[in-house]
């Protein structure tokens, strides 16, 4: 065991119990708190205890600036919400009094008391002992002193969807350097997949097109497609990334984009890729025609010359010789001081509900077929047909909910599908004529125009059936079901079972996490939600923060999101990220793990656990390594060192166990018989 | 294998040849099944609405009654649908709730008998076969492929939900049965009503209700110029068959789909007659449907599959994960 350190100077500790209105103070007696530590705990050193209606307001802080002034205390203790909320605020009021920031620790009497204690008394006497804790632990404080970190300037974007795409604008426009990684052979994300968009039902491609192109041409922006982010090490304000540049087969510094290559291949394979499986494309081919870059991709799995050895139509016809079948990979190594992960989301799988029959009944689409269904660019060219790529529907229903709020498959609400059955409703109706059923379980139109844009719809004339529907069958009752679709639901407005027959079914599939999300968010050391979707440093405050340094996240990638907001996200982010390359360096906090290095066995027990990706070893002196910046304080490994040779900066062994004794500290009045 | 057996009602009387049956082919197929002693009715489908604890209760004492027998196996096998629901969900209620378990333990105690949840295992017969026996042990002992004869499988609603221990493929797309009778030689027909509602009890409360519901299932199977039904559960069997004939009555229609026990056909696949697998007894004469096996109907040859023309404007289906289909 480290010797114990003396704490420096007797202590003269301050204590400051919060009513924070009524949260606290409705179920703890907080003056009994403040005056019973001024009483028991004074042996500690205990100067002086008060409490106060709000801590935080600037009257509460000058309250212990002056007592800092006043009474000389080189101890705080504060009893208020978490330090998760306040923390930073009361340190600053000990700074600002001269006191090392440090040597001031926070009871949580409100999320770990008053807000989940309903006994009064029992409420009172676990304050207490909170209290007690925070000051049995503040003597053994030490002051400390912020590590500073340079933050590179160039970011590191990986994802480009609309979010990412706006991000990189953002943060490119300010002439900083940025990487844009993108998995797919164009950027776009599934924007670029849409007709229109609601509520305006503005051109998707139109309003989109023209930021890729901004982003093709950006002198700042390092755009690199059909490439994934393979490694990732380093900490904020300089994190080492390694890219997988996947082989095109295409050079493309020799490149036109001129696509005679496509239009020579002879080979037409189903586009399970952008184009949803309803489409078709070459074995070379650019995902769609407005493609950033516009560099094609050899799909070698169908390509003939690699199947047979034959074929090389592409390059007998490729004027500037740009096509190489012996392309390789490339790794590319950059340096950057920020990432913004902007990496996007999956449609849930329409074939897990197999009582709506898609892949059974030719007839049933899913939302995304749809959209290439009636967009000018897909395989019909805007034609709205059923499967046999002719007909056009005279009914149609439209399915909400499918695969959301489902206890069977995810509970959330996915957030757009309301607004895209609507947007597909007026479509159909507007082209087709047809009849058009709605089946909801509530309408959810709640941005800017939303609403307005339901009510046009129902004023179209579209039906809606307030419904989970049960099942889409092609089993006809009677003779009006011949040859149709039958969507069987109950309608609960008007509490009957209804069989509608239509020729077409759109099915609203939800959104989901990326099926790798997992593997990312461990790859960058950010953690999920249970459902999968990034969790934000702060849902409400923070959202496009994560509790690791240096790592951002926008768009959807955190929840489902309409493209508004997931623009607003992609700007957010790249201001939090200007905001650090402005700074120049980042001032982090110092509760650090580091290890003993005499003490260390090399067991390398810690190694794995860390979250943060910290910990690395060293194998020539065989002892591991915790990297300050990248640590983020957390004790998992101090906890887990079987040798007790992690010590955590602000978490040591006599600070914990002091804060335990102070907890189990025995001041029950003995009852009165 | 060697398992527990849980007989249950039907299989004593209305279903009767569905036991004969199995137990013909649980003797072919290797499997050593031992009769629960001194069972008791599982309540069938209603009791659980009536009496909540009681109803669970008297599965209970089956499973409790079966945890003390249970040697050299954890397995607990039913046949009928029913049953085999029944033992899954007072397992799994008692599993899931510890509330529930004591009480329902309560109540065994009366008796002198105590269940620990999950300490068997609920399985149904086509389970067993198709899981731990395989197709391909089926497909040897097969010495007269049903060939000739197209058959729709269908499962009712009880075997696949809820399937609150995932033994079958899919609630609503089950494929176990199809690909067996495909091992068998039979012609599968892809029947779309194979998991739809028999009508359960309702011939004895609404039989309105019930001849419409009958009437959709076998509407389709003779549209679909379906041979024969083929059913694993005894109520299924029971309303299809005895009560078509009703159900013809009501809606001036003259259907004849007959039904049979999956156990009845592999029987039949396995050399067994007719009789020894209680076939004949039915209410809808099977006779002409089997009088096809053997006779080789003209052979259609399968077309190939033709590469897309150009002029074919139709857009293409979404891709299905494939499936095991036969043991080829």
């Amino acid at each position: 065991m480290a010797n114990s350190k003396t704490p420096s100077g007797k202590p003269r500790i301050g204590v400051y119990v919060c009513h924070c209105g009524t949260n606290i103070a409705g179920v703890v007696d907080v003056e009994d708190v403040a005056n019973w530590s001024a009483e028991e705990l004074k042996d500690i050193g205990v100067v002086l205890s008060r409490d106060n209606k709000f801590m935080c307001s600037s009257q509460g802080q000058e309250l212990i600036e002056s007592d800092i002034k006043e009474f000389g205390l080189n101890r705080v203790v504060v009893a208020a919400c978490s330090p998760h909320l306040h923390e930073k605020t009361f340190r600053g009021a000990c700074e600002r009094a001269g006191m090392n920031p440090f040597f001031c620790e926070m009871a949580s009497i409100r999320e770990q008391v008053s807000w989940v204690t309903k006994d009064k008394k029992k409420a009172t006497e676990k304050s207490k002992s909170m209290v007690a804790g925070a000051v049995n632990r503040v003597v053994y404080h030490e002051a400390l002193e912020p590590i500073k970190v340079p933050i590179n300037p160039t970011t590191l974007i990986v994802g480009g969807g609309i979010a990412g795409i706006q991000a990189a604008l953002e943060i490119a426009n300010t002439g900083h350097e940025v990487y844009l990684v993108e998995r797919e052979p164009s950027i776009g994300g599934h924007m670029a997949q849409f007709d229109k968009t609601f509520p305006t039902l503005d051109c998707s491609a139109c309003i989109l097109t023209p930021r890729m192109s901004e982003v093709g041409m950006h002198p700042n922006i390092n755009l690199l497609t059909w490439s994934e982010v393979e490694n990732v090490d380093g900490f904020v304000g300089n994190f080492d990334v390694t890219i997988r540049k996947k082989s095109r087969c295409v050079i493309e510094e020799d490149c036109t984009g001129c696509g005679i290559c496509v239009q020579k291949c002879p080979i037409t394979v189903i586009d399970d890729e952008f184009g949803v499986g309803i489409g078709t494309r070459k074995a070379i081919y650019t995902p769609f025609d407005q493609a950033i870059p516009n560099y094609p991709v050899l799909d070698k799995e169908n390509c003939t010359y690699f199947i047979k050895g034959t074929c090389r139509a592409c390059e007998k016809f490729c004027a500037t010789n740009a096509i190489d079948f012996e392309q390789q990979d490339e790794i590319i190594n950059v340096t950057v001081g920020n990432i913004i992960l902007a990496t996007g989301y999956d449609l849930f799988d329409a074939r897990k509900m197999p009582n709506y029959g898609y892949g059974r009944y030719p007839n049933v689409f899913t939302s995304m077929e749809f959209e290439r269904l009636c967009n000018a660019a897909g395989p019909t060219n805007g034609e709205i047909v059923l499967r046999d790529g002719v007909t056009a529907p005279k009914s149609v229903a439209i399915v909400h909910c499918v695969g959301s709020r489902d206890k069977n498959h995810n509970n959330y609400c996915s957030a757009i599908c309301c607004m895209q059955s609507l947007k597909f409703a007026h479509i159909v109706y507007e082209r087709t004529g047809a009849e058009i059923h709605n089946f909801y379980i509530d309408i959810r139109t709640t941005a800017k125009n939303y609403d307005e844009f339901y009510q046009r719809v129902l004023d179209e004339g579209t039906l809606f059936v307030r419904g989970k529907v049960a099942e889409i069958t092609d089993v006809p009752q009677n003779e009006a079901e011949e040859g149709k679709l039958i969507v069987q639901a109950e309608d609960t407005l008007a509490g009957l079972q209804r069989r509608i027959p239509v020729d077409m079914v759109i099915l609203s599939v939800g959104l989901e996490p990326k099926g790798d999300s997992d593997e990312v968010a461990h790859q960058f050391g950010i953690s999920c939600s249970s459902n999968g979707w990034f969790t934000e440093k702060h849902p409400k405050l923070d959202p496009v923060s994560t509790m690791t340094e240096g790592i951002f996240i926008a768009g959807c990638a955190t929840g489902p999101k309409d493209i508004p907001a997931s623009v607003s996200q992609g700007s957010a982010a790249a201001a939090r990220v200007i905001s650090y390359i402005e700074m120049g360096e980042l001032e982090l906090e110092p509760v650090r793990a580091s290890v003993i290095e005499e003490i260390c066995s090399g067991c390398k027990i810690c190694n794995d656990l860390c979250p943060y990706n910290a910990i690395i070893f060293i194998e020539d002196k065989q002892v591991t390594e915790i990297n300050e910046a990248l640590c983020q304080g957390c004790g998992t490994c101090v906890a887990a060192c079987p040798a007790g040779a992690i010590v955590g900066t602000g978490f040591s062994n006599e600070q914990i166990l002091a804060q335990i004794e102070g907890l189990m500290m025995d001041f029950s009045v003995p009852e009165v018989v | 294998m060697k398992y527990l057996f849980y007989p249950g009602c039907s299989m004593q009387r209305s279903a009767k040849p569905y036991l004969d049956s199995l137990k013909l082919v649980e003797k072919t197929l290797g499997l050593e099944s031992v009769d629960v002693e001194d069972w008791n009715c599982c309540g069938a489908t209603e009791f659980s609405s009536v009496n909540r604890t009681a109803s669970h209760a008297i599965v209970g004492r089956n499973l409790a009654l079966a945890q003390e027998q249970a040697s050299g196996t954890d397995e607990l096998v039913a046949a009928c649908s029913a049953c085999y629901l029944n033992l899954s969900k007072t397992d799994h209620f008692m599993r899931e709730d510890a509330d529930f378990n004591a009480l329902v333990n309560d109540a065994l105690s009366a008796g002198g008998l105590e269940y620990e949840p999950g300490s068997v295992k609920v399985r149904h017969s086509l389970d067993i076969i198709v899981n731990n026996v395989g197709y391909d042990a089926v497909k040897e002992k097969v010495t007269k492929p049903l060939s000739g004869l197209r058959v729709g499988a269908y499962y009712g609603c009880m075997i696949v939900r809820p399937d609150v221990n995932e033994r079958f493929s899919n609630p609503e797309e089950p494929y176990e049965l199809e690909d067996l009778l495909e091992v068998l030689g039979a012609e599968v027909v892809d029947f779309k009503m194979k998991t739809q509602c028999c009508s359960g009890h309702m011939t004895q409360i609404s039989s309105e209700v019930a001849y419409d519901m009958i009437k959709q299932i076998v509407k389709p199977a003779v549209e679909e110029e379906i041979d024969v039904l083929v059913t694993l559960c005894p109520m299924c069997q029971l309303n299809i068959d005895a009560f078509q004939n009703e159900m013809n009555k009501h809606f001036g229609t003259n259907y004849e789909v007959p039904i049979l026990y999956f156990s009845q056909l592999m029987g039949l696949a396995f050399g067994y007659t007719e009789k020894e697998l209680g076939i004949g007894k039915e209410f809808v004469n099977v006779s002409p449907a089997l009088a096809k096996i053997g006779k080789t109907t003209e052979e259609v040859p399968t077309p190939k599959k033709k590469k897309k023309s150009k002029s074919d404007p139709s857009l293409p289906m979404p891709k299905m994960p494939i499936h095991y289909r036969g043991g080829s």
